[in-house]
């Protein structure tokens, strides 16, 4: 393999694994705000560096599939979790208001701790930490992987700045038109993309191998927009109640209208 | 002090783990742990077991969520 061939196969490697971390990310902050996410991601780039410059290619020895299926397994409870949430609100079941300013006031009341606007969200720290550490840690394994193989660790390492970059550029550039979509329609994505994730990451973790490898993210996230759109529609032919036509006019009116 | 902190700490991670309906919580174990029996103990391949375990689940909890709703 050329350097020329390197740079191309560690970019296109990272490329993926970037593009996943920014989902998460966008994900989060579009929905909850940016500090907690900045935070998240500052944070987990900081335990890399330290692990890196710590550990250096000995890294290769941690058992990514025991972190694959961790990360993976809470990414898909906490996703199955806003899917469904959103799914009620969506079908006019659930009224549509902040339910994570509520639980975090049950949390201080239950602590004794007095409410404060703008507390820091625990919630969207934990995601975008622990989605920028599990796709930086592949980001890593590609670079020591290839750079090792081809003798050539650094030639990798500005390939993968390369593709992060890029794809950091854009997350930066699509961020302002994603902050228009309607807030249930983005609550709603971001739980198929983090049901998705979860999905992909636990079930690797846990020793499946997916046919299409990366790719099967798309059909999966497909398969279960289908399936939860069905089930919004059957929920919302189901409700016979009043209050129900109040409560709010379901995804596909919101889609519409976006 | 320390157990007001370890109590808010083990609402977060209760509310992150079981949130509004336990069973999604019980089929991400029972989806993961599946996959993780097939692909470990025999040769069939494990990888469509959490997808539709998943599917299964959320279908259940939303609509035994909107039963309840229409019976309230």
């Amino acid at each position: 393999m050329s350097a020329g061939f390197l740079f191309v196969a560690v970019f296109l490697a990272c490329t993926v694994e970037a593009v996943e971390a920014l989902t998460i990310v966008l994900a989060v902050g579009l929905t909850r705000g940016w500090r907690a996410p900045a935070y998240g991601v500052g944070s987990a780039l900081l335990v890399l560096a330290v692990a890196v410059a710590a550990l250096g290619p000995a890294l290769k020895l941690i058992p990514l599939h025991t972190i694959q299926l961790v990360v993976g397994g809470l990414l898909l409870v906490f996703g199955l979790q806003w899917l469904r949430k959103a799914m009620l609100r969506a079908a006019g079941i659930k009224a549509k208001h902040d339910e994570a300013a509520i639980y975090q006031k049950e949390v201080e009341k239950a602590s004794g701790v007095s409410a404060r606007a703008g507390a820091f969200d625990s919630y969207s720290f934990r995601i975008a930490f622990m989605g920028v550490l599990l796709e930086g840690l592949e980001v890593v394994f590609i670079v020591l992987t290839f750079g090792t193989t081809q003798g050539d660790i650094p030639l990798a390492a500005v390939a993968a700045a390369a593709a992060i970059s890029v794809i950091v550029a854009l997350g930066v550039a699509v961020r302002v038109p994603l902050s228009k979509v309607p807030e249930n329609t983005l609550k709603y994505v971001v739980g198929l993309l983090l049901t998705t994730f979860g999905l992909f990451w636990g079930g690797e973790g846990a020793g499946a191998k997916w046919p299409a490898s990366d790719a099967s993210i798309l059909v999966v996230l497909a398969i279960l927009a289908v399936v939860s759109a069905g089930v919004v529609q059957l929920l919302r032919r189901g409700q016979r109640a009043p209050s129900s036509a109040a409560a709010g006019s379901g995804l596909a009116s919101e889609l519409t209208q976006s | 002090m320390i157990a007001k902190w370890t109590r808010a700490f083990a609402l977060f991670w209760y509310d992150f783990v079981v949130g509004d309906d336990w069973r999604l919580a019980i089929g991400v174990i029972l989806a993961l742990g599946l996959t993780a029996l097939l692909a470990h103990d025999t040769s069939i391949a494990a990888w469509w077991v959490s997808p539709l375990i998943v599917i299964a689940v959320l279908m259940g909890s939303t609509l035994l969520a909107g039963r309840k709703a229409r019976k309230a």
